[in-house]
């Protein structure tokens, strides 16, 4: 009636894809997180679209906790590069040389 | 094509730009503001698919709070770095992401079952919440652990180093502080001393 399931999933994958990218290329650490989100945006579609599909309840359950982890995940994540960033002025992983020698 | 089906590609071209756009922006404001438009797109996706509940959560989580807090540590944060050369860089990045969906849009086709089509279903907020305790009651309470945990750490990292004297100097005057920062070396410098300080307590 809405959608054969594989175009949600077709959706999900490119919308996972575009978080990888952001993740792997870009300089910038808030970027970086942004990319995980992103990431993780994708796995709660097709989460909801496999609960529609079987129709079940349980995909929305583990959506709801893929929400909370994502919520963890980026305010411990945004603590660390604040706390980076009064460590070493900077925000491009590639300045974080202290352990380097 | 039904009207929900043409609904969902309308958002599924929503969604896909405003990511595309987000991920790409030099400037993080910009990127997070076309963010704010894929989570919103995110959330009426939801609605489509039958999860009123989670929809709203979407606006309030991702769109709302994580997002606001991400706005927030972005102006706290003056100095961007340098970004993107352009081929170097994207290139590898991109040629991933392209295998990565090749390869799962493969998988995805090969099995019959994903040419289903969907048919529409709600999950009312009463009956998901009512499931929820019943049967994943441990997970939630799992999940509120989980955010202790983050709390503490959270407070960990954002409590200054410098205990004491340091920290009334500090509130005399604030602006020591960032002139200290704007010098990596010196700040190095007294990373190192505190730790070998640390090291011999």
């Amino acid at each position: 009636m809405i959608v054969p399931l594989g175009h949600v999933f077709l959706l999900a994958g490119l919308v996972f894809a575009m978080g990888l990218v952001c993740l792997v290329a870009r300089r910038n650490l808030i970027m970086t997180l942004i990319g995980v989100e992103v990431m993780m945006n994708a796995a709660a579609i097709a989460f909801v679209a496999a609960s529609l599909r079987w129709q079940l309840m349980e995909g929305q359950a583990f959506v709801l906790l893929i929400l909370a982890v994502s919520a963890a995940e980026i305010s411990l994540g945004l603590a660390l590069v604040v706390s980076l960033y009064r460590r070493t002025g900077s925000i491009d992983p590639d300045h974080y040389d202290i352990l380097k020698w | 094509m039904t009207l929900y089906g043409a609904i969902f590609y309308l958002l599924g071209i929503v969604i896909l730009t405003a990511t595309g756009l987000a991920v790409t922006r030099r400037q993080p404001v910009h990127a997070v503001l076309y963010l704010i438009v894929a989570f919103l797109g995110t959330a009426a996706l939801f609605f489509l698919l039958g999860a009123p509940l989670l929809a709203a959560f979407v606006v309030i989580i991702y769109a709302g709070a994580i997002m606001v807090l991400v706005l927030f540590v972005i102006m706290l944060l003056q100095r961007s770095p340098r970004e993107l050369r352009l081929l170097s860089e994207w290139g590898p990045a991109t040629l991933l992401g392209v295998v990565f969906l090749a390869v799962a849009v493969a998988m995805v086709f090969k099995d019959p079952g994903s040419r289903i089509v969907l048919q529409g279903a709600i999950a009312q907020p009463r009956d998901f919440g009512r499931f929820l305790f019943d049967r994943y009651w441990l997970a939630v309470e799992i999940v509120s652990i989980l955010f202790l945990v983050a709390l503490v750490a959270i407070i960990q990292l954002g409590k200054r180093k410098e205990a004491g004297d340091d920290e009334a100097e500090r509130r005399v005057n604030p602006a020591g502080n960032s002139s200290g920062v704007s010098d990596p070396t010196a700040e190095q410098r007294s990373i190192i001393s505190n730790g070998v300080k640390e090291g011999h307590r």
